[in-house]
């Protein structure tokens, strides 16, 4: 699990000293990789990836930020021009052949063959890998498309479908098999707010499973709603890395008091309780918490008098998390 | 760590039941991919057309010749056709030349062009990879394919072009261009010959539109390449000029097999076709595996 202390806001998270240590348990990982284009555009810049095994990891960032090229470089699809990464502890490009069978993916929308059936293209996926067993591949099949909901579409041809059901065969060529980790690149993109729920849902399911989830997205109440460990990019550079917790703001943040006398209120979080930053504005008071529990303030106002009308600790909303990480233009929707 | 992770040992127990249950219906994993290749361009629906299109040709051309040679002023056609009114066989040699020019180079290019641009304009080929499907084996299915759709369209057209010539022409033992007469079956045995031999040609030019298919994410872009090569050859080798560099033209050989009709065989141009075929064989797919095994693949 990535430790508190390498959360650097608005750096590159640390993990490329703790690449060694961290690889033991990570199901992804990598050190300085770096993607630069012929064209002579950086578009990933020396990212350290540190994905805790068993985690739902929401990697995070607008368009064009880069995220897609590192999912292609993960996957062996792209070269990197440097840096090293290794899926599932085994270092890259060498362990791509016994890797890859172990992760499903869907990288950029799905794409198969209009002309076959949704089975026909999966039985495609499936006959293309050389460690599959064909005996049981008809019945692992029907059991990826039930888990999507396609059996009842299977015969259908792939150009017949809609937009959902098409990312719904996507995520099913992940199904195939048991998988150690899965990586999905936007899968809800496209979809109408019915078929994005069903899309999370099949998430947690994968995820309940025990498969390490590795879901790019731009979608912040997507992220909010499942991830547990968080990586934003930000023009090819990861700018943040951690778990959820640490990206909504690091300790407790700030405790607000609305009281009708706010002076007093300031005196005794300033004084008696000694908290940071004590502001007044009107008849809010706000203080930063630190170590000390909301409840504890509370008390101690109500025992020095301190008529308490409201008490809340804010957290500051993802949003501007990411706005403050990633700039304006981030396309929030 | 690497080895002991790197060994495919350590699968879940469902891998391993999968492994258990193996062995009743064992299919090699390369034959399993093959396959699924070989259903990818027989059962689509343009190739199927295509190939349909190379039957219809022969039926049309051998009941136009039919109509041509019973007509006053017969005769003075393309290679062969001459002796169609003697032999029924010799309309699989006379529709194969025909089809040589422009009809099978067009349905090879199509499937060879298609067969990385495709699945790369699809967005397949990101997926067949990530499996993964092995980048050197998919291009060796997909050569394979191209292979045998090279051998059936030259067979069929070959084929459906001799039952055209026996329904519609007289058949008998066959009269060889060096004068000899030989049995209907030797006759027959030859034609085949030609067809192995018109397939040879269209897999080196098959090759020359994989090589291009890797270069490109758009298939009629690889796919007009490839023609366009077939043009210029056919073009360059009209022009007497460029003699010299004849023999190193695609196309140069691609109706070197008269000496197949001679008794006894001829095989001087068969050989030199042969091995222009091979050498471009070797040198496109050389191309196409460095440029393929090497490429992002960004689409």
């Amino acid at each position: 699990m990535t430790s508190r202390d390498e959360v650097v806001f608005g750096r590159p998270a640390r993990a490329a000293e703790d690449a060694p240590r961290a690889a033991a348990n990570c199901a992804l990982s990598s050190a300085g990789l770096s993607k630069r284009f012929r064209s002579g555009q950086l578009a990933v810049d020396s990212v350290d990836l540190a994905v805790p095994t068993g985690s739902v990891y929401g990697f995070l960032g607008p368009n064009g930020s880069g995220k897609t090229t590192t999912i292609r470089m993960l996957l062996g699809l792209i070269q990197p021009t440097a840096g090293s990464y290794e899926v599932l502890g085994l270092p890259m490009p060498d362990g791509l052949p016994y890797a890859l069978p172990r992760v499903g993916s869907l990288v950029e929308g799905p794409g198969f063959h209009p002309y076959l059936s949704g089975r026909a293209n999966l039985a495609r996926q499936d006959a293309a890998d050389r460690t599959a067993n064909p005996a049981t591949a008809s019945a692992r099949i029907d059991a990826a498309l039930g888990r999507v909901g396609l059996l009842a579409a299977a015969d259908k041809r792939y150009g017949a479908y809609s937009l959902g059901m098409k990312q719904r065969l996507a995520i099913a060529t992940s199904l195939l098999r048991r998988r150690e980790l899965v990586i999905l690149d936007e899968p809800t993109n496209g979809l109408d707010p019915q078929g994005t729920r069903e899309v999370r849902g099949l998430i947690r399911q994968i995820a309940a499973d025990g498969t390490t989830v590795f879901l790019s997205s731009h979608l912040l109440a997507e992220v909010e709603q499942i991830c547990t460990h968080v990586g934003v990019m930000r023009t090819g550079r990861l700018v943040f890395q951690g778990t959820l917790e640490e990206l909504r703001g690091p300790g407790a943040g700030r405790v607000v008091v609305r009281t009708p006398r706010p002076e007093l209120a300031a005196e005794i979080l300033g004084g008696e309780l000694q908290l940071a930053d004590v502001r007044v504005s009107g008849l809010e008071v706000s203080a930063e918490l630190g170590s000390i529990l909301p409840e504890t303030v509370c008390e101690r106002l109500v025992k020095a008098g301190v008529p308490v009308a409201g008490l809340e600790t804010p957290r500051r909303s993802l949003e501007e998390e990411f706005v403050q990480l990633t700039g304006e233009g981030f396309d929030v929707d | 760590m690497w080895t002991s992770a790197a060994s495919p040992t350590g699968p879940d127990s469902g891998e391993l039941a999968e492994r258990q249950s193996r062995g009743a219906k064992h299919v090699p994993p390369w034959f399993r991919l093959f396959r699924s290749e070989l259903r990818l361009v027989f059962c689509r629906p343009r190739n199927l057309a295509l190939l349909g299109v190379l039957a219809f040709i022969p039926v049309a051309l051998g009941v136009l010749f039919k109509l041509s040679l019973s007509g006053p002023g017969g005769g003075g056609g393309p290679a062969f056709l001459n002796q169609v009114a003697g032999n029924g066989v010799f309309l699989g040699l006379a529709v194969l030349v025909l089809m040589l020019s422009l009809f099978l180079p067009l349905a090879v290019c199509v499937v060879a062009g298609d067969a990385i641009a495709g699945e790369a304009s699809h967005g397949t080929l990101r997926g067949l990879l990530a499996v993964p499907a092995g980048r050197t084996r998919l291009l060796a299915v997909k050569l394979a394919s191209i292979v045998l759709f090279a051998l059936a369209s030259c067979l069929l057209v070959v084929g459906v072009a001799v039952l055209m010539g026996v329904v519609l022409f007289p058949v008998g033992r066959v009269t060889l261009l060096s004068g000899t007469t030989v049995p209907l079956s030797v006759g027959l045995l030859r034609v085949l010959f030609v067809a192995l031999y018109a397939a040879a040609a269209m897999v080196a030019l098959g090759s020359i539109g994989l090589a291009a298919s890797t270069l490109t994410v758009h298939p009629v872009g690889a796919i007009a390449a490839a023609l366009v090569i077939v043009l210029a050859s056919e073009i360059a080798d009209a022009v007497p000029q460029l003699s010299a560099a004849h023999p190193f033209l695609p196309t140069h050989f691609w109706l070197s097999f008269d000496g197949l009709f001679r008794a006894p065989v001829d095989w001087s141009g068969v050989q030199h076709g042969l091995l222009s075929f091979a050498a471009y064989l070797l040198i496109f797919g050389a191309v196409a595996w460095a440029r393929f095994t090497s490429a992002d693949v960004a689409s």
